[in-house]
């Protein structure tokens, strides 16, 4: 192993594109990479539950996805970001809300990173909030229902990237801009030439308050920056409990060929922020009101719809003017993951072209800002001396560091790109004492808790970023491969490969006991609020408004009521307002229409959904529940006539309330 | 139709809409993490929290005891506690003791329990017949294979002769009270 990786070391320095490009290099030979017991320490037997949930965001797919572990079994896809035909989010009327931004319907996203609401700085198992990357955004989803509650778009961003991390009590959650770009304050103007970044792009990282109890978020306040991109973030923790740390690249200013110009310089910064300082300054009325724009987009579990509401102001603090909010530390090249460990007193900066990791002293960071041990200052904020806030580096680790996680028991775990492998460190000593090979170009990693003050520990995974000959072949793309590794011991053991679906950035896990005994089974029906409910079939009726035909159907084991409709005229705009009546748990149903433009709706027990329909021709139309309810699914289906304009056919609805004879004598 | 029926019945009818009883967001009563679900069929799921299935209900009527002992003999109980939709014709108690003395013994031996299914089976449709949809004269076909005549007279249900004597929904299905077991013909 030692050999291949001094092998490695050598192809990297001589020729790392050649290296990223050929399949060649493998780190070891991944059978002996495996011992044997291997297959018993995940199987988990039928009808066994997993130990952990592991909550991976989707990347490019927009969604969030929920495994177990140690199986690697997918449970479920939750949609976010981005519509999902299968339960008719973002196609039904309820949902279309969630997807809109100040850019309109914006029904697709680039999902992130998971961060997992925290009490003390543990997981408490109420909400995991991910970012979308691409129109700014953070999401928040309920982990009683795995549903999303609530999205917020993030003004004066573009690529939200170092979201949504946390605060110890869940106080905040960020998001600070990977495209520094003219702010989209309206006072100013962003109609700049591009080459003109030094003097017009800027930056921000913006703190989205959380409600203790509901979970809900504003924007409480956003801290403006000199224009680099700011990559990842983590919160401190115990006596670094008021600060955030971010890192940042491109402090060469580059606007274009990054890949080349945002490499010159030998240190960028990991950024320090006192978000407890922002957060009286913000409420002394310290911040400028800055007028942007940006939706705001909330599920009401009740009414069982999203509202969606712009909003035009936030409030932005100046680091130029507040002196002691922000404070830069210099961080070997282009760091990636920034990465706080559970005592709260170190910052694991990691340099994607550095030869060492860096790690910072939170104590010694204080004493510097005390004793004003500054370098320089980069647009007006103070940089700090590196060797003042240097606790050590852990020297020639690895090529291409990206993440650290932490066991708890003192180690840190760092993903490596280049040299595809995970490098367990002592973190006091600074000595690197174990490493493994990733099947390949591992990218994010993640240990239960470890971003937390008590890691559950027990398991590392990798997200691999290529995937090539690790599973059966589907053409030129693959699916993303994940892997598990025991760490219960001195050394970690590779136990598992796992298929992940979209392409998985950071990912949490939890234990099931956290969140388990929560999961709701169904929605009660009496408390449904929907506008257009029936809860019962008594209540089932359509009528017309001018155009629109409202049909207010509902579902209940195996039928629909009302199952014919008639009097709808082409040229009609029909909503079917569905109710599920069942209040039986894992029994949704699904309604389609021949012909929609749009999608399925899946509907809960107990809850409402809206499909709109528009005819566009005469005719008899088919609809159908499309799950698998029952033994008489497949006759859970009725008709909709469709006239011509100006027909005279009046609107009528019914569901046979008598049954005709059936069956024959024995 | 009389309604000289049973209490937990009478609450599970109640419950069908609203009501305290199901609640949707208190935790169920759940095993931890690491143990297993049941390794049982779908009677076994733990689930405190849903509308009662016909299983449950029947469970919780003191007046049928014994068409319960015949379910679990006959190995029924996971296929009533499926996604239906069924009608099941429920005896009382007092309907099975006016079987001839030593019939119900007889038929939960364990060497009679096909036999014993195909009774019970006569007892269940698959579809959902509330009191409205039957007619006279009606037909239906039985689980069995087997089918029996509804008769309405007077506002009065019948199946086979015996009296529907009180309805009661459940989640995946309905239950017909009667006053006499159906035997196939």
């Amino acid at each position: 192993m030692k050999r291949t990786y001094l092998f490695l070391i050598i192809t990297a320095a001589v020729a790392i594109p050649a290296l990223l490009l050929s399949p060649g290099c493998k780190p070891s030979n991944p059978v002996s990479a495996v011992e044997g017991d291997a297959a018993s320490k995940v199987y988990v037997a039928p009808g066994k539950f997993d130990e952990f949930y592991n909550i991976v965001s989707g990347g490019f797919n927009g969604q969030v996805s929920v495994y177990g572990l140690p199986s690697g079994r997918l449970f479920r896809i939750i949609p976010v970001f981005s519509v999902n035909p299968e339960s008719g989010y973002g196609f039904s009327e309820e949902t279309k809300p969630m997807l809109n931004t100040s850019h309109g319907y914006v029904p697709w996203d680039d999902s992130h990173h998971i961060g997992l609401s925290t009490t003390n700085g543990e997981h408490d198992g109420r909400w995991a909030f991910v970012n979308g990357n691409n129109t700014p955004r953070i999401a928040r989803i309920g982990l009683g229902t795995f549903r999303t509650e609530e999205i917020i778009e993030i003004p004066n961003s573009s690529g939200n990237h170092s979201s949504p991390f946390l605060t110890e009590n869940s106080e905040y959650a960020v998001a600070g801009t990977r495209f520094s770009y003219p702010l989209d304050n309206q006072e100013s103007n962003p109609d700049v030439a591009i080459n003109t970044y030094k003097q017009n792009f800027k930056g921000t990282v913006s703190f989205i308050g959380i409600n203790p109890e509901t979970g809900r978020m504003n924007l409480s306040f956003q801290i403006l920056l000199p224009g680099v991109n700011f990559d990842l973030a983590r919160c401190g923790r115990g006596p670094s409990h008021d600060w955030f740390f971010f890192s940042c690249y491109n402090t060469e200013q580059a606007n274009t060929l990054l890949e080349v110009n945002a490499s010159q310089k030998d240190k960028d910064f990991v950024m320090a922020v006192n978000w407890k300082k922002c957060e009286e300054y913000a409420k002394a009325g310290k911040g400028k009101v800055s007028k942007v724009r940006y939706a705001h987009n909330v599920y009401d579990e009740k009414t069982h719809s999203a509202t969606s509401t712009i909003e035009t102001e936030t409030i932005v603090l100046d680091p130029k003017e507040l002196k002691d909010i922000v404070y830069f530390m210099p961080c070997p090249k282009s760091p990636h993951g920034c990465d706080v460990d559970p005592t709260g007193e170190y910052i694991c900066g990691s340099g994607k072209l550095a030869a060492v990791i860096p790690v910072f002293s939170f104590s010694k960071i204080q004493k510097a800002i005390a004793d004003k041990s500054f370098e320089a200052e980069f647009d007006g904020i103070p940089v700090l001396k590196y060797d003042a806030v240097l606790h050590g580096e852990v020297k020639k680790p690895g090529l291409g560091p990206l993440h650290t996680e932490f066991d708890g028991k003192g180690f840190a775990y760092t993903s490596f790109f280049v040299s595809s492998e995970i490098v367990k460190w002592n973190i006091e000593k600074l000595e690197v004492v174990d490493r493994v090979p990733t099947y390949y170009s591992i990218g994010h990693l993640c240990i239960p808790g470890g971003p937390t003050r008590k890691p559950h520990g027990k398991y590392v995974i990798a997200y691999n970023k290529i995937t090539k000959d690790r599973y059966l072949p589907t053409g030129p793309e693959l699916t993303q491969s994940a892997q598990l590794y025991d760490i219960s011991g001195d050394k970690m053991k590779l136990l598992l490969d796992f298929p992940t679906t979209g392409e998985p950035h950071y990912a949490e896990a939890i234990p099931a006991s956290l969140i388990q005994p929560k999961s709701v089974k169904f929605f009660k029906i009496e408390e449904n609020n929907h506008p257009y409910v029936a809860k019962g079939e008594k209540e089932a009726k359509v009528f017309r408004e001018g155009n629109k035909v409202h049909v207010l159907m509902t579902s209940i084991r195996s039928h629909f009521t009302p199952d014919n409709i008639e009097g709808v005229k082409l040229g009609d705009e029909v909503y079917f307002h569905v109710t599920n009546l069942e209040q039986d748990w894992d029994v949704p149903h699904g309604f389609a229409v021949k012909g929609a433009n749009n999608a399925e709706i899946l509907i809960m027990p107990g809850e409402t959904c809206t499909l709109k329909w528009v005819p566009d021709r005469v005719g008899v139309y088919p609809i159908y529940c499309t799950d698998f309810c029952s033994a008489l699914h497949q006759e859970m289906q009725g008709y909709v006539r469709v006239s011509p304009r100006g027909s005279n056919v009046p609107l009528s609805f019914s569901t046979g309330n008598k049954a005709e004879p059936t069956g024959t004598s024995k | 139709m009389k309604l000289n029926f049973l209490f937990p019945l009478a609450c599970s009818l109640i419950c069908l809409f609203g009501f305290s009883q199901c609640t949707g967001n208190t935790p169920a009563a759940t095993t931890s993490a690491e143990t297993a679900a049941a390794d049982g069929g779908q009677s076994s799921v733990q689930d405190n929290d849903s509308q009662k299935d016909l299983v449950k209900v029947a469970v919780g009527s003191k007046d049928h005891t014994t068409l319960v002992t015949a379910v679990k003999a006959a190995e029924l109980v996971d296929v009533l506690s499926n996604a239906g939709p069924f009608t099941v014709f429920a005896p009382t108690n007092a309907a099975f003791d006016q079987l001839p003395a030593g019939t119900v013994e007889g038929l939960l031996k364990p060497d009679k329990k096909d036999a014993l299914a195909d009774i019970l089976q006569y007892h269940v449709a698959v579809a959902v017949y509330k009191p409205e949809m039957f007619t006279d004269g009606q037909i239906i076909s039985m689980a069995n294979g087997g089918s029996v005549t509804m008769g309405v007279k007077d506002g009065k249900i019948t199946v086979n002769g015996a009296n529907v004597v009180a309805t009661v929904q459940a989640s995946n299905g309905i239950i017909h009270v009667i006053d006499n077991v159906l035997l196939p013909k």
